[in-house]
């Protein structure tokens, strides 16, 4: 005897997309293997390291704590859906190459959706917030200075494209 | 503009897909791919009385089910012992499924194959097996006593006991040195475990082609070729009909070189049984129990010195933990015991080693592999002669400094590849010198005091270290120039996020004089390149990156020459700049390397126009000599190894500044400050970034990171709740300066950066946090608990 | 590390809710934001045969601030409580402690009642709810409602007074009365992690200005969020004069936490004594008006 599935329809990077899902499969599984975006990376299944960390309408949320029948309706943003339709990287993205934040790239998908969420929270975020803004997620090899560089670098790459100054902090 | 890459800080060229998402980790790779999962033993120690698959059965979508009894001869073997050495007397290795006996938590006992992993793990829940429990051997000091034994025929649980020793200049013994020392101190010190924890596990995807009987297995591995070999041997498989690739790795810092792990035997085996694709990709709970584990160590030392501090005699007996099984050898405590030295002429030297068996996950190299608890042995004790002596700190290491001169320096004992240690080159006075400046050591006493005045508690503490690196026996590499001008180049070893693709093409862009965009770069694909050791050591940029620069040399000579006759020219007189290759003054008189590569293989069809060039029919080639010259073959490309004498040693200095909380015991990095050298940098930003990660692993293993494990053999903290990786807001900002002594012993003078940054850490928190609290700190790591148990039993 | 499997259910108002939870009897399990349930069923430690997703309950995700406290609905997320600035107003407290939990991403999810609910003893909230004296409402299908004190809430570690076919509707954070401060401290091993130890205080001064009242509740010393009356060990002096060591011994001597592998038994004493000191210390300074010395937003 099979287990249940469910029909879920999800709107991940802009488009709908449909699967049938026993109630059990954890969303990172869902968009991996369902979906076949493997960009979203899961390192612990416990909701610890970040890795799976996705943007659930919007907001950061651990694919791998979350089903994805409870995200049925929802929108979803993967690792795959920051860069522009064109294929531009979005300013995070640019900024973790420019600034070496990143090394085996393994964490690098949540700590993008992470922080592509905190700047359009936080535009201009200090130090300490960049800290806090990012201290749900794990990386084992950059020791995480050059990430903290890159946000902020991100923060300026968006307010360049804006046109509008850096809010708060300084500015040239 | 294109030729002098080496040494500026390319971006790399990794991650474009890393950042989009496009990055192909293992679990990514094998979409219909049958899963596997283990039934792993959840006791230390226990016989296996009966295993019951029956209620599994009747799991949908369960495929196989496999027992040790089920594996066909070789598969079923122990796994292999990858380093033998003579003092490993008592060497022994796992089963791929457990026979019989389990020896730690997390031993896989039976293997379960499914349509999916939750339905592998359905049934894997289902399995009942039936142990007898045995008393478990945990607590290295209480296995070494023999009351139990881990392996009934390994008395005293000891594996391997080992014995270097090098007398003073004057013939003296360490033992004698010491006692006729004017200064004798004696002293114990304990590491404890840890692990490399990369954030991707460890994963194996198999794909049998039973119509051409070929295998093609992707691994999560530091080494593809040998587990190549392993593959090959443990399946009976001709060695062409396998291929190993190790795709996008999510870092290994060290665990992902031991091989083959079970899984890489069985998952391979079952795809080839079942005709289908199968994959295992390990979950983080595994990871914790049935990888490997490093760290474990209990020291003794007795040191003599004189009033100035130099060491006259050190002698050092080290108990290491290997764990239940010692498939890398001994490998660890060999490095401990010789690069404990440091950057130190030391008076006469004994250490001995016993590496010991217990009931918990193996014991093999993590980052550092045995150096953190070496330089904690030796920082510690010049910690001790400077309290001991009222001395300064710094002081008392420059005493003892090997200096510029006495290079190459033969410390005299034998090192991990079998060889000599023999420093080749280094600048240990200068490095401290820098390292006082940047934290500022001159004036910390001034600002330690202001802050007393303000009831703040700080101390400051540093640690010295040298790292033999590149070790041998060989890379290689391969460069070829296709006739549409791309260079393509690949080695056998693999990567793990160093960023190889972009040093590598920095490397071969500068020999060839190519832009950098028309160079593409391969690890760790054996399609590709077959012959490699692996990626540890911190060896991938000195032994690949020498072999690429060797055979792009080749490549270069043999456009040269070709170039050279078509263009009528001496090639002495010729260079190649952006991928042109030019008489040097003669601006008209060039031919692009694309050409050159066109001429180098005479072709008997045209595919373009091009390739017309090269055909029997376009009158270029001399009539009196064959089209292929003797001792010449078609095609612009080479191949080379870089195989050297010895390890070429990087040093490094670190301190730091830390605050320490009065009433909640608290621990804060106020300031963590490097000096290193890692000889010629090829990419400055990556060697930091390479720093930067090591010391944070440092900072977790000094204040955070421990395998807790219980008088059972139960690993009480096998999560990321409760095994305390630190994040950002645990990680200091890092302050770094370099160093460049080029290593006389390779073409580019390079020494390797991989490891360094993890290696003193845990002595310079140790050194810093003695200084706050006037406390003596003798293991690591510490937490506020432990330095509010420490302040307590001092009485305060 | 894959969760078993289970009957799902996603009712979408609390009648059906409460209907579904009647019929699965014993082995059900709520699912809100599953920040803690989750890790549970992947690591199999937990396997409810039915699982009620109340993620489509839009009544239950609810911030309710009356003058006399904050009402927070079963659905309503850390974060969204954090950030009401009403919320803020009228409990500093609940700020303060829901910045401790977790990470933010964790908060994005989790919800504060799922917390409550999870009674976990190193966790910040039921420190909270207990020392505010609040309360949770369960309600059953057919059997109405019934409001359960934080003290009676807590029954043990992970454990509540939630009966099986039960929901938690809601929680009650009461606001504090005039000339009240409130603080909490903790220490953590990481930032984010559980606390080692902690503690929320509430300190009342009266007309004078001295300490009338002064209550802590202590995280992770003990099964339960441990709720100490320090009042008399205060005296009735003002905070300036008042005898914080005392007060601290006094912590310390009515504590009894266990050992695990980050702490000592007798660490986690001595820091819960430093921790609630220090908490009575900042909610006493506020209850005077002196201001926290913490930054208000950030």
């Amino acid at each position: 005897m099979g287990e249940a599935l469910h029909e879920i329809a999800l709107t991940v990077n802009g488009v709908v997309r449909r699967a049938r899902v026993p109630a059990r499969r954890l969303l990172s599984d869902c968009l991996r293997h369902d979906l076949g975006l493997t960009g979203t990376h899961v390192g612990c299944e416990h909701g610890v390291c970040g890795c799976c960390t996705v943007l659930m309408d919007g907001a950061p949320a651990r694919s791998c704590l979350t089903f994805a029948v409870t995200a049925d309706g929802h929108e979803i943003t993967t690792v795959e859906g920051l860069a522009g339709p064109d294929g531009a990287l979005s300013p995070v993205q640019r900024a973790f190459s420019e600034c070496h934040a990143l090394q085996c790239g393994f964490c690098t998908p949540g700590f993008l959706c992470t922080v592509t969420a905190l700047l359009r929270e936080t535009p201009a975020p200090t130090d300490e917030q960049v800290v806090e803004g990012i201290s749900g997620n794990l990386c084992r090899c950059t020791g995480y200075q050059n990430i903290v560089k890159a946000v902020h670098r991100a923060a300026e790459l968006i307010a360049d494209e804006d046109g509008t100054p850096a809010a708060a902090g300084g500015e040239a | 503009m294109t030729t002098r890459l080496f040494g500026e800080p390319v971006q790399r060229r990794e991650d474009l897909r890393l950042i989009t998402g496009q990055g192909r980790y293992l679990d990514d790779l094998g979409h219909d791919a049958l899963a596997a999962a283990f039934v792993r033993s959840p006791h230390a120690h226990a016989r296996i009385r009966d295993i019951d698959v029956s209620a599994a059965l009747d799991v949908d979508g369960l495929v196989a089910i496999y027992t040790w009894e089920d594996l066909p001869e070789r598969v079923r073997d122990p796994l292999p012992l990858l380093i033998p050495h003579p003092a490993l007397t008592h060497g022994r290795t796992a089963y791929p499924l457990a026979r019989e006996l389990v020896r730690h938590v997390g031993e896989p006992v039976v293997m379960v194959v499914a349509r999916d992993r939750y339905l592998a793990e359905d049934a894997a829940a289902l399995i009942e097996v039936d142990y007898e429990i045995l008393k478990p051997v945990v607590g290295i000091e209480e296995a070494a006593q023999g009351a139990h034994l881990v392996h009934q025929d390994v008395p005293g649980n000891l594996g391997a006991h080992l014995v270097q020793e090098v007398p003073s200049a004057a013939g003296r013994g360490a033992r004698e040195a010491v006692e006729a020392a004017p200064h004798v101190l004696s002293f114990r010190l304990d590491f404890e475990r840890s692990a490399s924890t990369p954030l991707e596990g460890r994963g194996v995807y198999a794909r049998w082609d039973a119509d051409d009987r070929s295998l093609r297995v992707y691994s999560s591995t530091q080494t593809s070729t040998s587990v190549r070999m392993a593959i090959a041997a443990k399946l009976g498989l001709p060695l062409p009909s396998v291929e190993v690739i190790a795709p996008d790795v999510g870092g290994g810092f060290g665990v992902k070189i031991v091989h083959p792990w079970p899984e890489e035997v069985l998952v391979p085996w079952a795809a080839m049984l079942l005709r289908r694709e199968v994959k295992w990709a390990e979950d983080r709970r595994e990871h914790f129990v049935s990888s490997a584990h490093e760290r474990g160590q209990v020291q003794h030392v007795r040191v003599g010195f004189d009033d100035e501090g130099h060491v006259l005699g050190l002698e050092v007996t080290i108990l290491h933990d290997h764990g239940a099984y010692t498939p890398y050898g001994i490998i660890v405590p060999i490095i401990t015991s010789t690069q404990l030295l440091g950057p130190y002429r030391i008076g006469a030297y004994r250490v001995e080693f016993s590496s010991i068996y217990t009931n918990t996950v193996q014991v093999t190299p993590y980052r550092g592999a045995g150096r953190p608890q070496g330089v904690f042995c030796m920082e510690r004790t010049m910690d001790r002669i400077a309290a001991h002596l009222g001395m300064d700190r710094a002081a008392v290491r420059a005493a003892n400094f090997i200096q510029p001169g006495d290079f190459p320096y033969d410390q005299g004992l034998v090192f991990q590849d079998g060889r000599p240690l023999i420093y080749d080159s280094g600048d240990y006075p200068e490095s401290l010198r820098m390292l006082k400046e940047l934290i500022g050591w001159d004036g910390f006493p001034a600002m330690k005091a202001e802050a007393a005045a303000r009831g703040r508690r700080l101390g400051i503490g540093l640690g010295c270290y040298v790292e033999g690196t590149g070790v041998g026996p060989y890379e290689g590499g391969h460069v070829q120039v296709t006739s549409d001008g791309r260079v393509h180049v690949s080695t056998g070893l693999t990567s793990q996020g160093q960023g190889h693709e972009t040093v590598f093409a920095q490397i071969a862009a500068t020999e060839l004089g190519v832009p950098m965009s028309s160079v593409s770069v391969v690890t760790g694909d054996t399609r590709r390149f077959g012959y490699a050791v692996g990626t540890f050591a911190s060896r991938a940029a000195v032994m690949s990156g020498n072999a690429i620069a060797l055979a792009c040399r080749k490549v270069r000579d043999k456009a040269l020459r070709i170039a050279a006759e078509a263009l009528e020219a001496d090639p002495r007189d010729l260079e190649i700049e952006d991928g042109v290759v030019r008489v040097v003054g003669a601006p008209g008189a060039s031919l692009p390397l694309a050409t050159v590569a066109v001429l180098s293989n005479p072709l008997r069809y045209a595919f373009d126009e091009e390739a017309a060039r090269a055909t029997q029919f376009a009158g270029q080639a001399p009539m009196d000599r064959p089209p292929v010259e003797e001792g010449e073959e078609p095609g612009l490309e080479g191949r080379d190894y870089y195989s050297p004498v010895r390890s070429t040693f990087a040093s490094g200095m670190h301190a730091a500044i830390v605050e320490t909380d009065p009433d909640t015991a608290e621990i804060r990095i106020l300031r963590y400050a490097v000096v290193h050298d890692c000889g010629k940098l090829i990419n400055p930003m990556i060697v930091e970034g390479q720093i930067h990660g090591g010391v944070a692993q440092g900072v977790g293993g000094a204040l955070y990171e421990r395998m807790v494990y219980d008088g059972h053999g139960q690993l009480l903290n096998a999560s990321f709740m409760d095994f305390l990786m630190p994040y950002a807001t645990e990680v200091p900002a890092i302050e770094t300066a370099h160093l460049e002594t080029p290593s006389p012993l390779n073409p580019l003078g390079i020494k390797g950066a991989g490891e360094a940054g993890v290696i003193p850490v845990s002595a310079v928190i140790a050194s810093a946090i003695e200084d706050a609290e006037g406390l003596s700190v003798d293991r690591m790591p510490i937490s506020p608990s432990e330095l509010y148990e420490l302040r307590r039993s001092a009485g305060r | 590390m894959k969760p078993p499997p289970f009957d799902y259910h996603a009712p979408t108002d609390l009648g059906e809710t409460l209907e579904v939870l009647a019929g699965a009897g014993a082995h059900a399990k709520v699912l809100a934001g599953g920040q803690s349930l989750i890790p549970l069923l992947n690591m199999r430690l937990a396997s409810p045969s039915h699982l009620v997703d109340i993620n489509r309950v839009a009544e239950l995700d609810t911030i309710v601030v009356r003058g006399g406290g904050v009402r927070v609905g079963a659905l309503a997320r850390h974060a969204a409580v954090e950030r009401s600035e009403a919320a803020a107003r009228a409990l500093p407290l609940l700020r303060a402690a829901l910045r401790q939990v977790a990470h933010p991403v964790i908060r994005n999810r989790g919800t504060v009642v799922g917390s409550l609910v999870h009674a976990d003893p190193s966790a910040e909230l039921p420190a909270v709810l207990t020392v505010l004296e609040g309360s949770v409402r369960l309600a059953r299908h057919g059997g109405g409602e019934r409001e359960v004190p934080a003290s009676e809430f807590f029954v043990g570690p992970l454990e509540s007074a939630l009966r099986p076919g039960e929901l938690a509707v809601s929680a009650f954070f009461p606001a504090l009365p005039p000339r009240a401060g409130s603080a909490f401290c903790e220490v953590a091993r990481r930032h984010g992690d559980y606390a080692v130890a902690g503690a929320a205080a509430v300190v009342v001064l009266d007309d004078d200005q001295r300490i009338a009242s002064a209550r802590v509740a202590c995280v992770s010393a003990g099964p339960v969020p441990v709720l100490l009356d320090l009042s008399e060990v205060c005296a009735r002096r003002p905070a300036a004069s008042a005898d914080w060591a005392a007060v601290a011994a006094a912590v310390r001597d009515r504590v009894d936490p266990e050992g695990d592998i980050h702490a000592t038994a007798d660490y986690r004493r001595h820091l819960t004594g430093v921790l609630a000191e220090r908490a009575l210390r900042v909610a006493a300074q506020e209850a005077a008006g002196e201001g926290t010395g913490e930054s208000a937003d950030g």
